[in-house]
């Protein structure tokens, strides 16, 4: 839809409007935008997956960039997204030797843990949780981050000190605080459920327990 | 282009200086209050056992505990234990406002609010109200003891009585206690979430129940007496 509007601007000779997107199948993060106030449009989708269908015809849609501090707009509809890449830099990783890899049944997984990790791994970092949230709280995406490293064994080493710089980096950049009012969720393309952010808070608790 | 390298990574982070640790003294604070509104419920509902009954409660509340606490010694100790989780709460909530409004200056032309209940957007404006309720109440009960109709402020049944005869002072009571259920309905479904309770969904699901019921008891039990005062159902 913005392709057309583009050509058209093109057409007339104007500027098209700036706007991101990348494998346009849903599982890089790099096209959201509120769209008539939810993110990533009406559907659980991303953007670039929403159906025109979602719309009624001669429709007026409304279109802003994701709105957030820690998210500086580049040009129109493009943000910067590099606070979630330093959230990560502070621990959204596991340390490991390189080398030949390890025999993969020499540490077991419980199923469960396997599949919760799994399930909150999907979170492509699109940013969609800050932007639905009142308080511009990055907690889901750093919460599922969290979750997943949390719950497999080669997590556990740096579980503590992973917590505390994330969260550290997180208010740095400028987010706001969780109220768990929801919103996030709600608005996830990938449907990442609040629990992480439950297990986040367990998480910090803990490392606060450990005098971290 | 924008220039990213300005925004380093944090050295020598500690938990305590997290806004999670904020939401923990939020959490904690407030379950302190849903204690102490819970005992004053009680004593609220003493005022359909009657004048004596409620009046000897009172009484009993300053002696509690003595020889071995001085008289009052455990009202002290309660009022000392509240106005701490009252500065820890106001204080952890005034932190979590101002970041959360330096987190999003230009606000969206367009936003809905998919995904939350009503109660939960409540939160900071009725927190406010709340607490011009408190000093109101204070005022009328405790520090000040203000009798509207002009009668004796030493006998706390009567005080009780004429007071939630006045129309409005009841009006005023209800409105506090919906803004109180609300106020609960997200604040204790929210603290089990901060204290990492609510780890899956049924447990989320369950949390949930909870504060909505804790919400519903507690503004319902305190607006039975006003209610039953103004009905004359409890009168002199």
């Amino acid at each position: 839809m913005l392709d057309v509007l583009n050509e058209q601007l093109n057409a007339k000779g104007e500027d098209p409007i700036a706007f991101d997107s990348d494998c346009r199948e849903g599982i890089c993060g790099m096209c959201g935008l509120m769209i008539n106030g939810d993110a990533h449009g009406p559907e659980v989708t991303t953007t670039c997956q929403l159906h025109m269908r979602s719309f009624t015809d001669g429709e007026t849609i409304t279109i802003e960039p994701w709105r957030a501090t820690a998210f500086p707009v580049i040009k129109d509809l493009v943000v910067d997204r590099s606070a979630f890449d330093r959230i990560i830099q502070q621990g959204g990783y596991i340390s490991v030797n390189t080398g030949s890899a390890p025999e993969a049944h020499s540490v077991p997984v419980p199923r469960d843990d396997a599949m919760r990790a799994f399930s909150v791994a999907t979170c492509i970092g699109c940013g969609a949780c800050v932007a639905a949230c009142p308080n511009g709280s990055a907690s889901l995406f750093m919460g599922a981050k969290i979750t997943h490293l949390g719950e497999l064994p080669r997590g556990q080493p740096e579980r503590d000190s992973r917590v505390v710089n994330m969260v550290a980096q997180h208010d740095h950049e400028g987010f706001g605080g969780c109220t768990n009012i929801g919103e996030c969720t709600a608005a996830c393309p990938k449907e990442i459920p609040l629990d992480v952010i439950s297990q986040l808070n367990k998480d910090l608790r803990t490392a606060l327990a450990h005098g971290h | 282009m924008l220039d990213v390298s300005t925004t380093s990574l944090v050295k020598g982070a500690r938990a305590s200086r997290s806004t999670i640790a904020l939401k923990l003294l939020m959490a904690i604070s407030g379950l302190i209050f849903i204690g102490f509104v819970l005992m004053h419920m009680y004593g609220n509902l003493k005022a359909f056992a009657g004048h004596d009954a409620f009046n000897e409660y009172a009484h009993h509340l300053r002696t509690f505990g003595e020889p071995m606490l001085p008289h009052e010694g455990l009202l002290w100790i309660i009022r000392v234990v509240l106005l701490g989780a009252l500065i820890v709460h106001v204080y952890a909530a005034v932190m979590l406002w101002r970041r959360a409004k330096r987190a999003r200056t230009t606000p969206y032309v367009m936003k809905k609010h998919t995904g939350a209940i009503f109660a939960s957007r409540l939160m900071r404006w009725g927190g406010v109200t709340l607490l011009l309720f408190i000093i109101w109440h204070l005022l009328n009960f405790t520090i000040g003891k203000v009798n509207v109709q002009g009668g004796p402020t030493n006998d706390p049944y009567n005080l009780l009585v004429d007071t939630f005869d006045t129309w409005w002072l009841t009006v005023i009571y209800l409105v506090a206690m919906l803004a109180l259920g609300a106020h609960l309905h997200h604040g204790v479904w929210s603290a089990a979430q901060t204290l990492g309770l609510t780890g899956n969904a049924k447990a989320r699901a369950t949390w949930k129940k909870i504060a909505f019921a804790t919400a519903l008891v507690i503004s319902v039990g305190f607006s039975l007496v006003p209610i039953f005062v103004l009905a004359g159902v409890i009168s002199k």
